[in-house]
C-alpha cells in the first residue's frame, strides 16, 4: 500500500540524513521525499511517499517518531488529504511539434515558462497521476528533461500538522 | 566566567558527577586533556585502545545506574570507538561519548585524522551532535546527558572541532533543558494498564516473560513483588538475568537459542504472556511464524513504541517506565478483589514441573577433564554467587548465563545484542571501578580475550584485581558447534594454533598467572584468586574439554519448542 507520510524535524544539519539513513538502514522504499523549511525556520516539513504493508508503515511511523530530531509524524493519507506535485519538462519544439505541444500543454493547465527557437520548458502541478498523464501524452522523442519535485501533501480541512 | 571549550567540557562533567572518564588522547583532543590534567574531581583511566575505553564505561554504565563517558580523539579515534558504541546501542546503555574533531576550517578537507565521525556513527547513536560553536558546548553537554539517560536509553556522541574546543565564551551551565521534539512517555496508559491486569487474572497459563529493559529501569524490586503476588511462572532473557532471583522456584531459567526446556515449553504455550522490557528478539523466540502458531494474549511493557508490535503481533501495548507501570500493576492487583484461578494455576504449575522434571540443564563431569559448566559452577560457590560477573561473546558467555545463578540486577554483564567479542576485560574494568568494593569476575574464551587483551596494561596500571576465567578449549567454540551440527564437522578456521601461554603473558604485564589443567584443581585455584590474589589480578587459564557444546539449542531458524536437550538427541 502507499502511504504519505508527513512530519515535522528540526531545521538542523544532518536532520535529513538521519531520517534517509533511517530508511536505507531499515529496508524501507521512498518513493519519493521533499523537505524545506516552513514558515517557523527553525523547522522543516517533509513529506515522504514509501510503499509497505501496515505493520511496515507503523515501524515507519514508530520509528520516525524514535529520531530525536523528528517532532511531529502524521500518516496523512490515512484520510482526506491533497497532494500536489511540481514537474518541470523540457521538450524539443520545432515545426508543427511547437502547436501540439502548447495545445496539451493548455488541457493539462500546464504552462510554458521559457521558450526558444527548438524548446519549451512546460511547468505543471498536479497529483502524480495528471503528471504521469502529461508525460504519457508527449510524443517521448520530443522530451529532452524532466525534472520532477515530489510529492507535497496536506490533509483537508480541519487536520493540520504543526507543534 | 569566561572558559576555553575545553574547559567547559570537563565542567560540564563535573556538573554530571562523573566519575571516571575512560579515553585516549591525541592531537584533536590536547586541549581537552590539557582540562582534564588541571582538575581533580574527574579522573581519567587511560586504556590502550578505544575500542576499550568505550566497553569499560559501557561497563561502568551496566554496573551502575550512571551514564559512562568515554573521550577519543578524532579520525581512528573515533573509529576505533565505533564497536563499542554500537554495542552499547544494541543493549541501550546510557552514554555520552566526547570525540575530537578537526577545526571547523578544515572540516571536509580531507585534513589529517579526519573522519565524519557524526556521519559514521548516526546509525548506532541514540543521537549525536557536532558543535560548531563554543557557546553551545554547555547547552548540547546537558541534553546529551538528558537523551542518554532518559526514554530508552543509549549512546550519545559529541563531536568537538579542535578551535571550538580552544575558544573560549561565558560559561553557565544550565539548570534544565527541554527540547520539544524529544518528549519520552513514562507514565503507561491507565485503560491499558486495567485491560492488562484484568487479562493477567483471567489467565489459565500465565507466564512472565522480562528483559534488559527491567534491568535498565531499576525495576527488578518492582518485578520481584508483582510476580510474586501472582504465583506465575518466570523467566528472564539474557539482558534481564538478575531481574528475577535466579534461586527462586518461579523462575524457570532463560529461554531462547540457549534457553532451559521449561522457559521455552511455558513461554510457547502459555495463554497469556506478560512481557516486560523484552522485544521478541530471534535469538528469543526463534521463528517468530512457529511461535505465531500457538493462540495466546501478549501484553507488552516497553518505553520504546518502537520495540511493540515489531516482531510478534500483541494484543495489550503498553507504553511508559517499566518502573511506573509495574508499580501501578501491583497497585491495581492489591487494591482489587479478583486473585488469579487457583485451579488453573495448580494444573499449569504441574505442566511446568513435569517440563522441569527433563533436568535439561544437566551435563556429564568428568574426573580427567575440566568441563566449562563446572567451572561456572564453581565461581558461582567460591564467590557465593554474589560478584559481578562479565563474558565476552560465544559459548563460554552462554555457559556463564546458565550456571551462574543471578539473584540481583547488574551483576551479568554482557554484549547481548550486537554479539562483541572483547567486550569481557573492559566491562570487567569498568565495573570494578564503579563498584571497588565488590568481587568481579570475567568469564571469557582464549579467542574473545584476545580481542582486547592489551587491557592487562591498564588493569596494571589502574590496580584493578579483576579475575579472569579463561576456559580455553583452543577453539572458536560457538563457530565449532555450528560447523559440528551444521557444517558437517568441517572446522574451517574455527581452530586457533600458536595461543601464547596465557599465564605468563600475564605475569608479563604483571601480574598473576595460574594454568588449571585438573577438574580437581579448579576450586583450589579460584579460591586462590578470590583470596590469595584477592587484590591482584589473576589469570586463570583453564583448559577445558575441546568438544564439549552448549545444550539445550534451538537451531536458528527453528521453533521455540524444537529443541535439541544433549548430544543424545542429534
Amino acid at each position: 500500500m502507499r502511504h504519505v507520510i508527513s512530519l515535522l524535524i528540526e531545521n538542523e544539519s544532518g536532520a535529513l540524513s538521519r531520517v534517509s539513513g533511517l530508511f536505507s538502514a531499515r529496508g524501507y522504499n521512498i518513493e519519493s521525499l521533499t523537505v524545506a523549511p516552513t514558515e517557523d525556520f527553525s523547522m522543516s516539513r517533509m513529506t515522504i511517499v514509501t510503499t509497505g504493508s501496515d505493520e511496515i508503515i507503523e515501524q515507519i511511523t514508530k520509528q520516525l517518531n524514535k529520531l530525536v530530531e523528528v517532532v511531529k509524524v502524521v500518516d496523512i493519507s490515512e484520510a482526506a488529504h491533497l497532494e500536489r506535485e511540481l514537474m518541470l519538462v523540457k521538450v524539443r519544439a520545432t515545426g508543427k511539434d511547437r502547436e501540439e505541444i502548447k495545445r496539451t500543454a493548455d488541457i493539462f493547465r500546464a504552462r510554458i515558462i521559457d521558450v526558444t527557437d527548438a524548446s519549451y520548458v512546460v511547468e505543471l502541478t498536479g497529483n502524480q497521476g495528471k503528471l504521469d498523464a502529461f508525460i504519457g501524452a508527449i510524443d517521448p522523442a520530443l522530451i529532452l528533461e524532466t525534472v520532477r519535485s515530489g510529492v507535497c501533501g496536506i490533509g483537508r480541512g480541519d487536520r493540520v500538522l504543526k507543534v | 566566567m569566561v572558559l576555553s571549550g575545553a574547559e567547559i567540557v570537563i565542567r560540564c562533567l563535573q556538573e554530571e558527577k562523573v566519575e571516571y572518564v575512560f579515553g585516549y588522547p591525541g592531537g584533536a583532543v590536547l586541549f581537552l586533556y590539557d582540562a582534564l590534567f588541571q582538575q581533580e574531581k574527574v579522573r581519567h583511566v587511560l586504556v590502550r585502545h578505544e575500542q576499550a575505553a568505550v566497553h569499560a564505561a559501557d561497563g561502568f554504565a551496566r554496573s551502575t545506574e550512571k551514564v559512562g563517558v568515554a573521550m577519543v580523539t578524532s579520525g581512528p579515534g573515533a573509529t576505533n570507538a565505533v564497536t563499542g558504541i554500537a554495542t552499547a546501542y544494541c543493549d541501550s546503555i546510557p552514554m555520552v561519548i566526547i570525540s575530537g574533531q578537526v577545526p571547523v576550517a578544515a572540516i571536509g578537507q580531507d585534513a589529517f585524522q579526519e573522519v565524519d565521525t557524526v556521519g559514521i556513527t548516526r546509525p548506532c547513536v541514540k543521537h549525536n551532535f557536532l558543535v560548531r560553536d563554543v557557546r553551545d558546548i554547555a547547552t548540547t553537554m546537558k541534553k546529551a546527558f538528558h537523551l542518554a539517560r532518559t526514554g530508552r536509553p543509549g549512546p550519545v556522541l559529541v563531536d568537538i572541532p579542535k578551535d571550538v574546543s580552544m575558544q573560549r565564551c561565558e560559561y553557565e551551565y544550565p539548570k534544565e533543558v527541554s527540547m520539544r521534539s524529544y518528549n519520552p512517555v513514562t507514565k503507561g496508559h491507565s485503560g491499558q494498564l486495567k485491560k492488562a491486569v484484568q487479562l493477567l487474572l483471567e489467565a489459565k497459563r500465565p507466564m512472565i516473560y522480562t528483559g534488559g529493559g527491567v534491568v535498565l529501569a531499576n525495576a527488578a524490586e518492582q518485578l520481584t513483588k508483582l510476580t510474586r503476588l501472582l504465583g506465575y511462572p518466570i523467566t528472564n532473557t539474557l539482558m534481564g538475568l538478575g531481574g528475577y532471583p535466579s534461586s527462586d522456584r518461579q523462575f524457570l531459567g532463560m529461554p531462547g537459542m540457549h534457553g532451559t526446556f521449561e522457559a521455552n515449553m511455558a513461554m510457547h504455550y502459555s495463554d497469556v504472556l506478560l512481557a516486560v522490557g523484552a522485544r521478541f528478539d530471534d535469538r528469543v523466540i526463534g521463528n517468530p511464524a512457529h511461535f505465531a502458531e500457538e493462540p495466546r494474549k501478549i501484553i507488552h511493557v516497553d518505553i520504546d513504541p518502537s520495540s511493540i508490535s515489531k516482531r510478534v503481533r500483541v494484543d495489550v501495548p503498553i507504553v511508559g517506565d517499566v518502573k511506573d507501570v509495574l508499580d501501578e500493576m501491583i497497585r491495581q492487583i492489591e487494591s482489587g478483589e479478583a486473585r488469579p484461578n487457583p485451579d488453573a494455576l495448580a494444573s499449569w504449575w504441574k505442566q511446568v514441573e513435569q517440563w522441569r522434571e527433563r533436568k535439561c540443564m544437566v551435563y556429564k563431569n568428568s574426573d580427567e577433564i575440566i568441563k566449562p559448566q563446572f567451572v561456572v559452577q564453581k565461581l558461582w560457590e567460591v564467590t557465593g554467587g554474589d560478584a559481578i560477573i562479565t563474558s565476552d561473546v560465544g559459548q563460554h558467555q552462554m555457559w556463564a548465563a546458565q550456571y551462574y545463578g543471578f539473584d540481583k540486577p547488574r551483576r551479568w554483564l554482557n554484549s547481548g545484542g550486537l554479539g562483541t567479542m572483547g567486550v569481557g576485560m573492559p566491562y570487567a574494568m569498568g565495573a570494578k571501578l564503579a563498584n571497588p568494593d565488590m568481587p568481579v569476575a570475567c568469564v571469557t574464551g582464549e579467542a574473545s580475550i584476545q580481542m582486547n587483551i592489551q587491557e592487562l596494561s591498564t588493569c596494571k596500571q589502574f590496580r584493578l584485581p579483576i579475575k579472569i576465567c579463561n576456559l580455553n578449549n583452543r577453539y572458536l567454540g560457538m563457530v565449532r558447534q555450528w560447523q559440528e551440527l551444521f557444517h558437517g564437522g568441517r572446522y574451517s578456521e574455527s581452530y586457533m594454533d600458536s595461543l601464547p601461554d596465557f599465564a605468563k603473558l600475564a605475569e608479563a604485564y604483571g601480574h598473576v598467572g595460574i594454568r588449571v589443567d585438573r577438574p580437581g584443581d579448579v576450586e583450589g585455584a579460584l579460591r586462590e584468586a578470590f583470596t590469595t590474589y584477592k587484590n591482584e589480578l589473576v589469570f586463570l587459564d583453564f583448559q577445558i574439554d575441546q568438544t564439549e557444546n552448549v545444550y539445550p539449542m534451538v537451531q536458528g531458524g527453528k521453533g521455540l519448542t524444537e529443541m535439541i536437550l544433549s548430544a543424545e538427541d542429534l
